[in-house]
């Protein structure tokens, strides 16, 4: 049904590179219908005004549809089989230690640098400034935004290692979800009321587009390559630890510094 | 001329972007596994591969679908459009008014979350994994529809200055109780698929109609109540996929049950 599995190998037919490539270009404008659907009607039938730039317009869905397109094949060649790879390689090695320390740095390193992060943090300082918790001060705001983008990197690397060892040991992953949510009640209850609405966002803003495609991959394969592990109930769950963490740590970081 | 100078550039960004995850798996790679990784060359050709589309992807939509979509949410949140005139609007102010902002909040999350690209890879591994159980459309879908009631929600809590909290709290009490009905294979990746609906695509778009509405609505304060909308979008999803397996479930069920019953 889907032509994303498109098969590249060195000295392959052109013909045979090009049609399955035309194809998942198609499919790839199926996934982006329905966005254009949307600003059509609401430009058209309830602004009622005419679309600027039609030729612009067409330009960027062509690079967006191109774009998507070239994605997934690299998804399917490159950071699947990295990411299972991986998992095999420290499975096979046998040390649970080393691998935390992958799991770790892998969280931490994807979100320290993440530009969505960057940007929320950012406005969150002047959220901080505004309602007097740090001084109104650029240097003030600056360290508060690190200090905060520092916090979240933290709080998802933590994530990323405590969602390993569940797949390890085989925990059912409602207990420790749910165990979070009282966290994250809890915090509610004490931290300053300026950081919740920017806490519960920065559960969202964690996880990036190559992020998932390899966290994801590494958990299922951990789980399909430690005996007794079920792949489907176990190996997913790595992202939902990432973006639950960082909300109970935010607060904490609000509690810390207001 | 001008445009491939842009696409160079956001590549530049996205290998600046990437190179933790590089540095990262090349150093665990060489001093603590080493071991060839199997297929270098094509795993090598599949990074560039996703290093070039994502920069034509984000490339393509700063020029085709951001400049739109954030004009769109500040048109649609203006008072002059909301209340047709602009005289009294403090006296005037009522949620119902915001009808269009929540279908636009409503459709916009459903259809740009159907274009996330780490959906889409979660999508296709859960089909992978489930041995097509799963279908890649059905949970996006499911997905989507989450993110689109979740948006929308979260834009009429900023219209009407209800607390954040209490709306996720009702959501985590939902999914608590949703756990313990669904499916035990859908549970991890249904409590997965909030957290991937909101990267490249949503949360751009998501940001400029909170942050218009928070600008717009009386009483309400750009710095503080724009916040929360992504946490509604992580939060929905989960509800709706577990939703959809219990649903495919019960179908089922009901069909086994006919025909069992037809048998006898």
């Amino acid at each position: 049904m889907y032509g994303y599995r498109v098969s590249v190998q060195t000295g392959i037919q052109v013909k045979d590179f090009l049609l399955p490539f035309l194809r998942s270009l198609l499919d790839s404008l199926r996934n982006l219908l329905p966005i254009l659907l949307v600003i059509s009607f609401f430009q058209f039938v309830i602004l009622q005004q005419p679309i600027p730039n039609l030729g612009e317009m067409l330009y960027g869905t062509f690079l967006v549809v191109v774009g998507l397109t070239l994605f997934i094949q690299g998804l399917e060649m490159g950071l699947f089989p990295l990411g299972e790879a991986m998992a095999y390689a420290f499975a096979r090695k046998g040390s649970i230690i080393w691998l935390l320390a992958f799991a770790f740095a892998l969280g931490f390193g994807t979100t320290v640098a993440e530009p969505t992060l960057i940007a929320v943090a950012e406005e969150a300082a002047k959220v901080a400034a505004v309602g007097g918790a740090i001084e109104n001060t650029p240097e003030a705001m600056d360290s508060y935004a690190i200090g905060l983008r520092f916090t979240v990197a933290l709080s998802v690397g933590f994530a990323i290692m405590v969602g390993v060892v569940r797949i390890i040991f085989g925990w059912p992953i409602q207990y420790l979800i749910i165990a979070g949510y009282f966290g994250v009640v809890v915090m509610t209850m004490f931290a300053p009321k300026e950081i919740i609405g920017i806490a519960y966002d920065s559960g969202g803003v964690t996880t990036s587009t190559i992020t998932v495609p390899l966290v994801t991959a590494l958990g299922v394969g951990l789980a399909s390559s430690i005996k007794g592990r079920n792949p489907m109930t176990d190996g997913f769950g790595l992202i939902a630890f990432a973006s639950l963490t960082p909300m109970i740590f935010v607060m904490g970081y609000g509690m810390l510094t207001g | 001329m001008n445009s491939l100078f842009n696409i160079l550039h956001t590549l530049f960004d996205t290998v600046f972007d990437v190179l933790p995850i590089l540095v990262i798996i090349v150093g665990f790679q060489l001093v603590i596994i080493r071991r060839p990784i199997p297929n270098l060359r094509k795993v090598l050709f599949g990074f560039i591969y996703v290093l070039l589309g994502l920069a034509f992807f984000l490339e393509g939509l700063e020029i085709a679908l951001f400049p739109i979509g954030k004009l769109m949410a500040q048109q649609l949140t203006d008072p002059a459009f909301v209340y047709g005139q602009v005289d009294d609007v403090v006296q005037a102010m009522q949620w119902r008014d915001y009808g269009y902002v929540y279908l636009f909040a409503a459709t916009i999350g459903f259809s740009t979350t159907i274009a996330e690209p780490a959906l889409l890879a979660v999508a296709i591994k859960a089909k992978e994994v489930s041995a097509g159980a799963i279908s890649i459309w059905g949970l996006r879908i499911a997905v989507a529809i989450g993110a689109g009631l979740g948006i929308a929600l979260g834009t009429f809590r900023i219209v009407t200055g209800a607390p954040l909290h209490y709306f996720i709290i009702a959501g985590y009490i939902i999914v608590i109780i949703q756990t313990a009905f669904a499916p035990k294979t859908i549970i991890a990746l249904a409590y997965d698929s909030g957290g991937v609906t909101t990267s490249t695509v949503t949360v751009p778009l998501v940001a400029a109609l909170g942050l218009g509405l928070a600008a717009t609505v009386p009483g309400r304060s750009a710095l503080l109540d724009g916040f929360g909308l992504i946490a509604f979008t992580c939060l929905f999803p989960i509800i709706t996929v577990m939703g959809y397996a219990q649903i495919t479930e019960w179908r089922q069920k009901v069909a086994s049950k006919r025909k069992h019953s037809t048998g006898e």
